[in-house]
Formats: structure tokens, C-alpha cells, sequence
């Protein structure tokens, strides 16, 4: 809907073959994942083919090395196939779970994770938040208690993507309990660990991706499964969380751009009182508003996936970006299906999905009042 | 973010003009607001600096600088205190003397940019009338060719700068029954016989004197004509962008000041025992305020970036200026409240930001008429031509119904230039996508030839055979530029026929906009 400006073409190349990937390989499954809740293996594995997995990462891994457009431009496409859960899980592995073991794993786990992880051999997920603790880190208490060559793990995660079907969990734990922030460590655990076990959460929207409650019960894990140091878990996290947000301010925005464009389509369509309902003024000035909000969340994301491409630092930057993005489309999402009339409450039109997908958005990755909390301490102090 | 669009000579540049400006400006716009009036003499020290000209030539006394120099004084001006002093250079160089500068004559550069540069002459830009404002086609105010002169009749209104201003670019209708093609401009001089002006009373920027003009019988010379007679509302069309963007960047540096200024207070002010900026309901309200200014900020400089690249972005600059006076209001409103009673009295600043920044979303066409503008390139694809660059020709004759905002389709058909086109043509193909193979254009006679089988697309005249091969008129093509019609639609029509490679024929919508 707006161009981007002084882009490069090779990146939207890549835009239209993975947009006719997904419309070949991906979208005429999609309503049957979402009534299913899973995504069926072969889609990772051909993804991992594709080369989707491995768009960040080092040739060396078998990834492509290439610039962060190109994750963007994979992040905006995931978003607009109609499921956010399946975007969700899709983007989960490689940028949540992925990242976190190319960045500070060591060459053991990179050859055993990292490269199966690019080729879609196994897939990963991130657990971080528990039953009491999400963005309070430095809270968590889920234990891992260093014994000879392993550590046990005792304690539980929720909410967590690709928690139930996931090969391996890249987990948040802590080392030393006294510590608070500077006991946390992250670890990877092996599905099928004796021990481990996971439930499947109902949830509100996000249908096709599963979301579990994992609990670890005397897990005992191997030393070397730990990444990078003990004790730098927190930092790592908090490293990342800011490329997480901006994830989701892309996503939010593009899901939001798709919302109205088939909003569009359907108003172009849809007669009353003798003429189409996009000739209603009131309705024309809603859409109005609601394309020009999603104009400025894109230039605000492009200038900020611009800076982390240049290597920028921009917490509180990223923060904006994702308390505006997911607001701005569950706006979008309440306005667009309301356009829908009755319809809109039918599952025969994908606003429906739309609508409850987006709600997660203002919650996950750090809430919108957790937003706040960052960007005021940045701006105030 | 500043540091992809600001350059060290740009920082250099803000500081002093914020020394200059917290000298010669902030001490006394208190006395200013209160007088209703600013001294003639500031306006000269700001000439003198080669503040009023930072758009303009040097030839004409400008300093040729790029845009984000006009970006950095936008943004400097607006932290002053007062919306009516920063309104009146604001229209001085970015709203009215475009006009002489983009199609006045030599004559009218001379006598009238040169000076308006140098700081001596104040001008305005008189569109707006008791009964039409945004909607120009329809002003009533009257010149009628008597010889060597024009008789102007009629009546504006909200005019800034237009009761102590030295001239006025005034929007007339030259030949009432040509619709948007009988407009013109011209520049009539404030003190003129039969103008005359009544200061009006606003709820905000009082430093600034706003006008109701009259003009009865007023004698205007030929040579004041700007531009062509019938031209005047393409000019504006035209104009219009860079005065919702100048609008666009001042309310968003409007918004940082006050929240700038309201963390200043919040940080002394203490309340149940603690300074207020450590209740967390004010610390979120603040984070986000400053998120929403944030964004918009980065939406204001994207369509400053463009403009400064020669671009025409009429949906974003519409966009921008919308969510940014918009959010002026919510800002003031808000940041008003944390300086609860104090923040009624004048003895803060807060009162006037508030009252000044409530304009933002009435003038330069109010947010209704921008989403009205947004509403049609967005719900109808309309899309709207730069008349700088494809400009219509005028028109004697009667004009069909036009949409507002959008040049007018003229009777009869005009058969237009090749050349004229070139410019358009050239630049959108250099932004499109390499076509990886070769078009061309027969109108039948001439051709225009777009060569993308290199590294980049080139475009020339000169005939040659190409993998794809599109008949259509030189005036459908030109209806094509315009946006006034869909290549879709030309195509299902028969208007255009496209003979060889399908393929290429698919990659037209992006060179033709």
C-alpha cells in the first residue's frame, strides 16, 4: 500500500517467489491447520528446503547470509496467509529459537541444532515465560542445578510456540538462585528427555500453531547443551528481545495492510442501499484513517529494520514500534470486521481469524504496559 | 533516525539558528502575543541570515540549500513558544512565494521573490473565502481582463500575514464558467486602491494577524498574472503538497516541545511525596505520547526525503499532515493535564501550545478533506499527477465536473507534447524495477522507446523494434501518466493494444505509476 522508498529490487524478487510458494504450497492448507492445530512436518522440511530457515545465518550453516530485507520481507509474507498462529510458529523457530544458538551457542550446538534447524530437519521453540513470570526474567524459577556433566531442570513453562511439537526448547533457566538476573542461563532441551512433558493450550486465536505448558520434572540435560556462558541467559535475552519486538511490529503492520486491503476488496463488492459501501462517506473516512495509521507503523518499522540492519541499538526504539504496531491492528482488525456486517462474525470470511489472531499481539513479547514501562524509563528516567 | 536524513552541516545549521532564534525571538514573542503583531524589522534579520530564502536560487538571494535545511528551520521555528510566530515565515517561503518562484515570470521574481528572500516584503496566500476553502474550484472572487489590467472583485478570509503582509498571491477566477480551468493567480499588493482588511479575532495564534480582505475594483497589472490565465488551480494542486508538509513537520516538532517542556515540569513538580514523573498512569501516558511522535516523526521524514528527491507524494504528505496535527491535539491535550491547574494559566506555556496547536487539523484543508484525499487514492485508485511536471493544458472552454483535488480533464482533449512527458517517464522508470527487456510505444508517428534489457531502464525516442510493442494515442497516453486512466482499463478497452511478450506488458503499472 505505500512504496517503500529507494529499496533495493533484489529483496522483492525474493517477495514474489516466496509469495507464490505460499500461495502454491501453503494457503490451500491453511483452513484445514487451523481446525487440525498443528502445522504437519513436511511444511518444515519444506521450508528448510527453501531455504526460509537460513535467511540470517551464516553460509557455513547452510544459511544465506543475506540482509535483514529479506527477514522482513519474510515476516510481512507469513503474515498475510491468513494464520497468524502458522506465522507465528514459522517465525518462532528461526528468529526466537534459531537466534539465540547462532548468536552465543557454541560450534557443538551450532552443528548439532543450527544446521538441522536451517534445513528443516528439526524445528525449535523458545520458553522463557512461566506460570509466574513472563517479562520479570529475572524472576523465573524454573531450576537447573549443575551436577557433574548435566544439569537438572526442575520447574514449568507456559505460553509457549511450537511448545508441544517442537524438537528442541531452547529454555530460560536458572543456574545460581541467589542471583536474580545474573543467574539466569539459557540451556536446550531435547524433546523426549525423560521427564519433559508438555500440554496443549486452548486458545483464543492463533489456532493453527500449538502452545504448550512444558513441564520439567528431574530433566537431566548434558553440560554442553548450556549456551554460551552460565549466568548470561538474561543478557541474552534482553539482546534479542528488541529484534523479537520489531518481529512483531512487522508482522503486526503487514497483518494489519492485509486486513485492509481484503476490508477493500470486500466494501468494492458489497452493495447497500443501491451502491457499493465503499462510496459511504463514513466508511471511506474510517478506511482513510486506518490506511494512513498503517502508512506511518510501515515507514516507522522500515526506518527501524533499516538501523538494526545497520547494526543499531534502539530498545526503546523497538519497544514504539511494537506497542504501536499491535494496537494499531487490533484497531484495524475491530474497524475491518465491523465493515464485514454480520458476515464478518462468520467464519465463511477470514476476518474472523483475522480479528482473534491479532489479539495476542498487545500481549505477547512483552505487553503493551511492559512497552510502556521501557520507553519510560528511556524517556523519563 | 536523525542520522539518515540529518548531516553534520544540518546540526551546524540548527544550533545557530537556535542561538539566533532564543536571541531575537523567544524574549519577546510573549509581547507579540500580546500586541497581535510581530516588528517588520525581524523579518529582515531573518532575511539577512538567508533564513527566508533557504528553498530559493542563490540568483535570487536564496541560499539553494536541500530540503532537510527547510526541515531543521521548520522544526526550530515551531519550538518558540508561539504557533503565530512560527506561521507567518512558514507561509512566507514554503506557502506563498513558491508560486512566483515555481511559475512567476522574471519580472514577478524581481520584483517580488528577491525581496520577499531579503525579508522586506511579508506575502500571503489568499485562497480561502467566506464560502470556499479547500473546495477552490468553487471561489467567487472575480478578475476580469480590462486591457493592461485586471479588475478584482470579491472577498477572502483567514489569510495569514495578510493584514500587516506587503502582498497577497491571490487565487481569482479568471473565467468563472471554465470551472477549475478558469483559475489563476495574482499577486496584488496589500496596498493596492480598494483592498482593504479586517483583523480577525482567533481563539489562538495571536501573534500572528490573520485577515479578512476585500477587494472592490482593485486594478491589478497583466504582469501580475502568475504563470498562464487557467492555471491557477493546478499551480495550487501542486503548491498544496509542500504546505501540508511544512504543516506536517511543524506539528510534529510542536508535539516534542511540549512534551519536552511537560517532562521539564513533571520532573520539579512533586505531589504525594514524590516527583509527579513517578506515577506510572503519567509515565505511560508519556511512553505513549512519545511512541505516537516517534512514528509520525519517521512518516513526516520519509515524505520530507521524497519531496526533497523531487518526488510527488501526495497520499503520504495528505497522511502525514493528518496524523500529525491530529496528534498535536492529543498531545497539548494531554501534556495540559499534567500540569493540572497551572496548566490553565498563562503563566505557563502550556495554554498557548494548546490553543495554538488546535488550527493543525482546520487549516491548509482540514483532516476531513485530507482523509477525503487518502479516501480516493486508496478505495478508488485514483492517483494524482504532479502539474509541475504533466501539466494540462488551459482551457477556454467549459471544464467537465472534476474531482476536487485532482487535475481536471479539459475540453477539447489537448494533444500533449511528447517532451513534456519525457521527464515523467524518465524518472519513474529509473525508480521501476530493470524490465529485463525492451518496450516501446507507438503513438503512430512517434514512439517512446523503454530500453530495460541492460542494467538500467533507459528510455529514448527513437524508433526501434522491441520484444513488446504497445499501440495507444499520445493523449490516452498521457491520460495514463495522469492516473486518469487505469492501463487495466485501457487495456480491456482497446485503447491500448499490446502486441509480443505479455510478460513485459505486466511490469507497465509500475513505470506508469
Amino acid at each position: 500500500m505505500i512504496d517503500v522508498y529507494a529499496r533495493e529490487p533484489e529483496p522483492e524478487l525474493f517477495r514474489e517467489s516466496l509469495r507464490d510458494f505460499l500461495a502454491q504450497e501453503i494457503l490451500p492448507h491453511i483452513d484445514a491447520w487451523e481446525t487440525a492445530g498443528e502445522i504437519p512436518r513436511w511444511v518444515w522440511r519444506k521450508f528448510g528446503e527453501m531455504g526460509y530457515f537460513g535467511l540470517n545465518f551464516p553460509e557455513a550453516y547452510g544459511g544465506q547470509d543475506l540482509d535483514f530485507w529479506y527477514q522482513v520481507i519474510f515476516i510481512e509474507e507469513l503474515s498475510r496467509c491468513n494464520s497468524a498462529g502458522f506465522a507465528a510458529a514459522m517465525i518462532a523457530h528461526p528468529i526466537l529459537a534459531l537466534t539465540h544458538i547462532n548468536a552465543s551457542g557454541s560450534d557443538f550446538l551450532k552443528e548439532k541444532y543450527l544446521i538441522s534447524g536451517i534445513n528443516g530437519e528439526l524445528f525449535g521453540a523458545l520458553a522463557i515465560t512461566e506460570p509466574g513470570a513472563g517479562s520479570d526474567v529475572a524472576n523465573l524459577q524454573t531450576k537447573a542445578v549443575k551436577q557433574g556433566d548435566y544439569y537438572q531442570i526442575d520447574g514449568s513453562k507456559t505460553f509457549i510456540t511450537n511448545g508441544v511439537l517442537s524438537d528442541f526448547i531452547v529454555t530460560a533457566v536458572k543456574t545460581e538462585n541467589q542471583m536474580g538476573a545474573g543467574g539466569i542461563s539459557l540451556i536446550v532441551v531435547d524433546r523426549g528427555t525423560p521427564g519433559l512433558s508438555a500440554q496443549k493450550l486452548h486458545k483464543l486465536g492463533w489456532h493453527a500453531s500449538d502452545t504448550g505448558l512444558i513441564a520439567f520434572d528431574e530433566v537431566r540435560v548434558p553440560a554442553e547443551q548450556l549456551i554460551g556462558q552460565a549466568g548470561m541467559g538474561f543478557y541474552y535475552i534482553m539482546q534479542r528481545f528488541a529484534l523479537e519486538r520489531l518481529v512483531m511490529a512487522i508482522s503486526g503492520v503487514a497483518a494489519a495492510e492485509d486486513a485492509l486491503e481484503y476490508t477493500l476488496q470486500y466494501m468494492a463488492e458489497r452493495q447497500a442501499f443501491g451502491r457499493p459501501i465503499n462510496k459511504f462517506q463514513v466508511l471511506r473516512h474510517r478506511m482513510a484513517q486506518l490506511a494512513a495509521e498503517i502508512s506511518r507503523a510501515k515507514v516507522f518499522n522500515y526506518t527501524l529494520a533499516q538501523a538494526y540492519n545497520d547494526g543499531a541499538y534502539q530498545v526503546k526504539e523497538c519497544a514504539m514500534a511494537k506497542l504501536l504496531a499491535t494496537q494499531l491492528s487490533d484497531k484495524v482488525m475491530t474497524e475491518c470486521l465491523q465493515a464485514f456486517g454480520g458476515y464478518g462474525y462468520m467464519e465463511d470470511y477470514k476476518i474472523a481469524r483475522m480479528f482473534r489472531d491479532s489479539r495476542i499481539g498487545t500481549i505477547g513479547g512483552g505487553s503493551s504496559e511492559i512497552m510502556c514501562e521501557i520507553i519510560a524509563k528511556a524517556v523519563m528516567g | 533516525m536523525s542520522s539518515y536524513y540529518f548531516t553534520e552541516e544540518h546540526e551546524l545549521f540548527r544550533q545557530g539558528l537556535r542561538d539566533f532564534l532564543a536571541q531575537e525571538v523567544i524574549p519577546h514573542v510573549d509581547s507579540w502575543e500580546e500586541a497581535g503583531k510581530i516588528p517588520k524589522e525581524l523579518w529582515r534579520k531573518f532575511g539577512d541570515m538567508g533564513y527566508l530564502g533557504l528553498n530559493y536560487p542563490e540568483a535570487y538571494g536564496g541560499i539553494d540549500a536541500d530540503f532537510f535545511f527547510s526541515v531543521v528551520f521548520l522544526e526550530e521555528i515551531s519550538r518558540c513558544f508561539s504557533g503565530g510566530f512560527t506561521i507567518t515565515p512558514s507561509v512566507q517561503q514554503y506557502m506563498a512565494s513558491p508560486y512566483i518562484f515555481k511559475h512567476g515570470s522574471d519580472f514577478l521574481k524581481e520584483k517580488y521573490l528577491t525581496r520577499a528572500i531579503s525579508g522586506e516584503l511579508i506575502c500571503s496566500i489568499a485562497i480561502s473565502e467566506p464560502g470556499a476553502g479547500s473546495d477552490a474550484a468553487n471561489i467567487q472572487t472575480r478578475a476580469e481582463r480590462q486591457g493592461d489590467h485586471y479588475l478584482v472583485n470579491g472577498a477572502k478570509t483567514f489569510i495569514t500575514n495578510g493584514y500587516y503582509g506587503d502582498f497577497l498571491i491571490t487565487v481569482v477566477k479568471t473565467n468563472p464558467e471554465a470551472g477549475t480551468s478558469g483559475v489563476s493567480l495574482l499577486v496584488i499588493d496589500r496596498e493596492s486602491a480598494g483592498v482593504s482588511a479586517r483583523k480577525l479575532k482567533k481563539l489562538g495564534w495571536h501573534a500572528s494577524d490573520t485577515a479578512e480582505l476585500n477587494f472592490d475594483d482593485v486594478k491589478v497589472p497583466i504582469e501580475n498574472l502568475i504563470g498562464e490565465e487557467g492555471m491557477g488551480f493546478y499551480y495550487l494542486m501542486g503548491g498544496l503538497q509542500l504546505e501540508r508538509l511544512a504543516g506536517a513537520i511543524s506539528a510534529v516538532a510542536g508535539c516534542e516541545h511540549a512534551l519536552e517542556y511537560s517532562l521539564q515540569y513533571m520532573s520539579e513538580r512533586h505531589a504525594f511525596g514524590r516527583p509527579i514523573n513517578k506515577f506510572q498512569v503519567l509515565r505511560h501516558r508519556v511512553a505513549q505520547m512519545a511512541a505516537e511522535i516517534e512514528s509520525t516523526k519517521a512518516l513526516v521524514y520519509h515524505c520530507s526525503r521524497i519531496h526533497n528527491d523531487g518526488g510527488y507524494a501526495v497520499k503520504e504528505s495528505s497522511m502525514a499532515k493528518l496524523l500529525a496535527t491530529e496528534l498535536a491535539n492529543k498531545v497539548m491535550t494531554e501534556c495540559l493535564q499534567f500540569f493540572g491547574g497551572y496548566g490553565y494559566m498563562e503563566e505557563y506555556k502550556i495554554a498557548r501550545m494548546f490553543r495554538d496547536s488546535r488550527i493543525g487539523t482546520i487549516g491548509g484543508g482540514t483532516s476531513e478533506i485530507m482523509r477525503e484525499i487518502i479516501a480516493k487514492m486508496v478505495i478508488d485508485d485514483k492517483s494524482y499527477g504532479n502539474a509541475d511536471v504533466a501539466r494540462p493544458q488551459a482551457s477556454n472552454g467549459r471544464s467537465a465536473k472534476t474531482e476536487k483535488a485532482a487535475p481536471a480533464k479539459t475540453t477539447p482533449p489537448m494533444t500533449p507534447m511528447l517532451d513534456h512527458l519525457l521527464p515523467t517517464i524518465t524518472a519513474r522508470a529509473a525508480k521501476a524495477k530493470v524490465l529485463g527487456s525492451t518496450l516501446k510505444f507507438d503513438f503512430g508517428g512517434q514512439q517512446l522507446v523503454l530500453d530495460g534489457s541492460g542494467e538500467s531502464n533507459v528510455v529514448h525516442t527513437q524508433d526501434s523494434s522491441a520484444d513488446c510493442t504497445v499501440d495507444i494515442t499520445l493523449e490516452d497516453f498521457n491520460a495514463l501518466i495522469r492516473g486518469e486512466l487505469n492501463p487495466m482499463t485501457a487495456m480491456m478497452s482497446g485503447k491500448m493494444k499490446i502486441n509480443g511478450d505479455m510478460g513485459v506488458a505486466m511490469k507497465l503499472q509500475a513505470i506508469l505509476g
